[in-house]
């Protein structure tokens, strides 16, 4: 008896889910469906968990002036571009997701994504993070944070900032210290980190059309500025300062235990290098070739879908509210990126760390956000871990990754 | 024959059975009970009602396929259930529907996905995909004035009163290009906030309409070259110019900007230009064998799937090994009765089986650091060995890493089935004089080897597919850099799959179904033959 009816009570909540699964799998795969009209007016805001915080401030306020409810859902940032991508075109998909502005391109190709009118707003952001917003000359989204790398420098073991890369390594040899300076590199490299000694040659990736926007058919890279980079990462690997074997946690650890006096990070490390009681300085990346070294800029801000129903509600709320300066204010607290809103950067600006982070990224340039960059990471990071193990001729191998880069965009 | 009543005997045995028959279905009624009956139509209920409400939705969204299969697993829940005969069926249809759902379903689906271009730019329908081209090509004229705007309503019919920057109050619709008006009410700063004859919409009223509103594009002038006022947040207008025109009965996009017309082909999946440029995004079609014919026949695939094939095999086959000789020697071991504090080594053999794998192989992949690494500073005195940057040594490095994840496994297993084994064989072997070694060989491993031996072949199919390890442990480098494909050294199937399909920023799910398919066939293969062999074991004993 008792085996029957729990049989009996399974089959019936397996039955109960199969429905509900099967009617699930179908939902909003027409978009003309009854239901969906009833929730018009709710906004949903796909964030981090960081992030989500501070938005709802943000939300109250916009639904008490508005009487638009803003629902937030909280995602791991990592996946969000995968599910956007795959959710959006279900109709089920969020109406605002908060977005990094190298998925841009793939956004773009996917057709996920719609342009927002930041209307004369745009001249209140800094510059770089609306270029960094937009693809194809239209702006995508609303821009809220600036990250990029610069140069950390333990002001115990190096008092002042160095002019440029020889000063660096004479500098960080005079403190004695296990290495001259660290940057993270690891088996596969990291192009993002070697990127402003790179742009000091005169090599960046991509050449760059009228209106700021990358150019895919002008590979850059591969030019003289190219071999001369590649070329001195050889002597730099040959001379023991660069090193496959010092990945990001290593780096990180070595110098946050003062074996170094210069590390290249992100604002990411400083809380971890404060408490670990040294004095930071921020300082900008010393040119090894020259010319400016620039690292690359990443932009972070929101976008919306392009299969809202909810256009204006979601571009008031993000133009109005997420590009006020308290919210730019307020995200930056949480997150410690220089916000990309001109007045709540300033204000910002009065910590030293992120001032010094902000000059930096001032002349920096945005990552490209092209969906052909994805291609070159592959070639990119392999080849210069090969340079830096001196596993060839430097000036080849780096010839062969732009042949190879160029082959794969084709 | 048996059916022909033909002798009296005959008649009775059927008159017997049918009585028999008879018997058990009031024994099976009378057995279900008041309370039993309670249950079951309650719970049945329950489940009509969802799924009435299910078809209800599906009816309004017309999906026709999912409402017929909700309709068909209803009826038949309810005919099973209602039923007072056939109780297998009862039992078994909650499992048949989730192997329907959760199987059949998924197994199919990606089955058909290796027959479409699903992946970037090709991962929706084509209606979407004009929407999407039409909303990215609206495109803000340069340096045009922000106009602020009042949303109007009259008659249903949605009218933009614009304020142009120099004060100069327009109105227009969807229909009518933009007309100047005097007769407006302003504000105090001379905004327009109304107009005689229309009703002014409210930021709530706008919200509540805003697809509508949002879709309204006011002509500036006769001349739709000028452009047309629309509004992204129904307080301000701009004037946009869209440079694509799509032509829906002849199925093509034109740049208005270049004059390039862009025709669409329905076996990519997108508008095409004639000199093969095409238009992003496109759409998803079918398009039979192509992803299998790029996986075959295109060299920078091609290459390194032999290679990483064979690789896959010798990982696969190694990891097995490795982790059965020694897990099954710990076994042997501990088993002996002679071992003092046997319960504390096994609790400390199975930890390796007790951490996440793949954060194991990330522990292990620092540990294996040339320069900094544990191994190389502790052990080998500073030895800057390059464990995972050398091809053979990565090759070595996996597998004894999966040696390390996963001996406790085969050690629990073989326990298991060693206890098993009767101590009276092992004794009558002693009696008979056979030497330990013997006994082992002959008789312990062939019994071992009966139980064990499926597991043996699911544990290959598991490896076969490791990826975690892999890809934390070695990203499957090192890569050969002048090789100029994105394929390393300790890349296995799945890895490479992965690497190959997602990538980058284009992913190409189509294609890594298609692989999908073929690692499928592989390890299917492999399986059948093991088990035909274990089966001959089988019959051995």
């Amino acid at each position: 008896m008792m085996v029957k009816k729990n049989g009996l009570l399974a089959a019936g909540a397996i039955a109960v889910a199969a429905s509900l699964a099967l009617a699930g799998c179908s939902a909003g795969s027409d978009s003309s469906g009854a239901a969906s009209d009833a929730d018009s007016s709710t906004l949903t805001v796909w964030v981090d968990a960081d992030r989500a915080a501070v938005l709802k401030d943000a939300a109250a306020a916009f639904t008490k002036e508005s009487g638009v409810k803003v629902k937030l859902v909280q995602k791991d940032f990592a996946k969000i571009q995968e599910e956007f991508i795959a959710q959006v075109p279900t109709g089920k998909g969020p109406d605002i997701t908060i977005a990094a502005h190298d998925w841009l391109g793939n956004f773009v190709s996917n057709g996920v994504v719609q342009p927002v009118e930041l209307g004369d707003t745009a001249a209140d952001y800094q510059q770089v993070a609306v270029t960094a917003m937009s693809y194809e000359g239209k702006t995508y989204g609303v821009p809220y944070s600036i990250e990029n790398i610069a140069l950390l420098r333990n002001t115990a073991l190096a008092p002042t900032a160095p002019a440029t890369f020889d000063d660096m390594v004479a500098a960080g040899t005079a403190a004695g210290t296990e290495f001259p300076y660290l940057v993270q590199i690891g088996p596969e490299a990291d192009p993002y980190h070697l990127y402003p000694f790179q742009t000091s040659f005169g090599a960046p990736v991509f050449g760059t059309n009228a209106d700021g926007s990358y150019n895919p058919d002008d590979l850059t890279v591969g030019n003289a500025g190219g071999e001369a980079f590649a070329t001195w990462l050889a002597a730099e690997g040959a001379a023991g300062r660069m090193s496959v074997n010092l990945t990001g946690d290593i780096a990180k650890e070595k110098f946050y235990a003062g074996a170094s006096p210069f590390l290249l990070t992100g604002p990411w490390n400083v809380p971890d290098a404060q408490a670990a009681g040294i004095d930071v300085s921020v300082d900008a990346v010393p040119s090894a070739g020259g010319q400016p070294a620039q690292p690359f800029v990443g932009v972070q801000g929101f976008m919306v879908s392009a299969k809202t129903k909810n256009a204006i509600a979601a571009n008031e709320f993000l133009v109005n509210y997420i590009g006020s300066e308290d919210v730019q204010t307020a995200l930056y607290e949480v997150g410690g990126r220089p916000p990309a809103l001109t007045a709540a950067f300033e204000a910002a600006s009065s910590d030293p760390i992120t001032a010094g982070f902000g000059a930096v990224g001032a002349t920096a340039v945005p990552m490209p956000n092209i969906p052909q960059m994805g291609k070159v990471w592959q070639f990119w990071g392999v080849t210069e871990a090969a340079i830096i193990s001196n596993q060839g001729d430097p000036v080849q191998l780096w010839q062969k990754m732009t042949a190879d880069i160029a082959a794969a965009i084709q | 024959m048996m059916t022909t009543p033909g002798t009296g005997h005959d008649r009775a045995q059927i008159v017997a059975a049918k009585r028999q028959r008879q018997a058990s279905r009031i024994a099976e009624a009378a057995s279900a009970g008041i309370k039993v009956l309670l249950v079951k139509v309650l719970v049945l209920g329950i489940v009509d009602a969802i799924s009435v409400y299910a078809l209800f939705v599906l009816f309004a969204k017309q999906d026709w396929l999912v409402f017929g299969l909700v309709l068909v697993v209803t009826v038949a829940v309810n005919w099973i259930y209602f039923r007072v005969k056939g109780l297998p069926a009862k039992y078994l249809t909650p499992g048949l529907i989730f192997l329907l759902i959760f199987q059949i379903f998924v197994v199919g689906y990606s089955g058909y996905i290796a027959f479409t271009n699903y992946g970037t730019g090709h991962n929706s329908t084509k209606d979407d995909a004009v929407s999407s081209l039409i909303l990215s090509a609206q495109e803000r004229v340069p340096d045009s004035p922000t106009y602020a705007l009042t949303v109007l309503e009259q008659a249903g019919v949605y009218s933009f009163l614009v304020t142009d920057p120099d004060g100069d109050i327009s109105v227009g619709n969807a229909d009518s290009p933009l007309k100047t008006v005097t007769d407006a009410e302003t504000d105090g700063s001379g905004q327009a906030v109304g107009l005689p004859g229309y009703s002014t919409l409210n930021f709530a009223d706008i919200v509540a309409n805003q697809e509508a509103i949002a879709a309204v594009a006011v002509p500036l002038s006769d001349d739709p070259n000028d452009g047309s006022l629309r509004t992204p947040d129904g307080s301000a207008a701009y004037l946009y110019l869209s440079d694509l025109v799509y032509d829906e009965a002849a199925g093509t996009m034109t740049n208005t900007g270049t004059g390039v017309v862009y025709t669409e082909d329905p076996s990519q999946g997108s508008f095409v230009a004639a000199d093969g440029s095409e238009l992003q995004p496109g759409w998803k079609v079918e398009v039979g064998l192509a992803n299998f014919a790029k996986a075959f026949g295109t060299d920078s695939i091609r290459g390194p799937l032999i290679s990483v094939t064979l690789w896959t095999f010798a990982f696969a086959f190694l990891s097995v090994a490795t982790t059965f000789a020694l897990g099954l020697f710990l076994a042997i071991v501990f088993n002996d009765l002679r071992m003092r504090g046997r319960n504390v080594y096994r609790v400390v053999m199975i930890l390796p089986y007790a951490f996440p794998a793949f954060l194991s192989a990330l522990v292990w992949a620092g540990m294996l650091n040339p320069q900094f690494g544990f191994i190389n500073q502790v052990l080998f005195g500073g030895a800057e060995i390059p464990w995972l940057t050398n091809e053979w040594l990565a090759k070595f490095s996996i597998i004894f890493v999966n040696l390390w994840l996963g001996f406790p496994y085969m050690f629990l297993v073989c326990t298991g089935a060693l206890q098993s084994i009767p101590g009276e064989l092992q004794e009558a072997a002693t009696v008979d004089g056979a030497k330990p070694w013997q006994v082992f060989r002959l008789i312990k491993l062939p019994l071992l080897l009966v139980s064990v031996s499926p597991l043996l072949i699911a544990s290959f199919a598991f490896n076969f597919n490791n990826f975690n390890l892999i890809y934390m442990l070695t990203n499957g480098g090192p890569r050969d850099v002048t090789a100029g494909v994105n394929v390393g050294a300790t890349d296995i199937l799945i890895s490479m799959v992965y690497k190959v399909a997602f990538v980058g920023a284009s992913r190409d799910y189509g294609l890594a179904s298609a692989f999908s398919i073929l690692i499928f066939v592989l390890v299917a293969l492999v399986s059948i033959i093991s088990f035909r062999q274990t089966k001959a074991l089988e019959e051995l004993n």
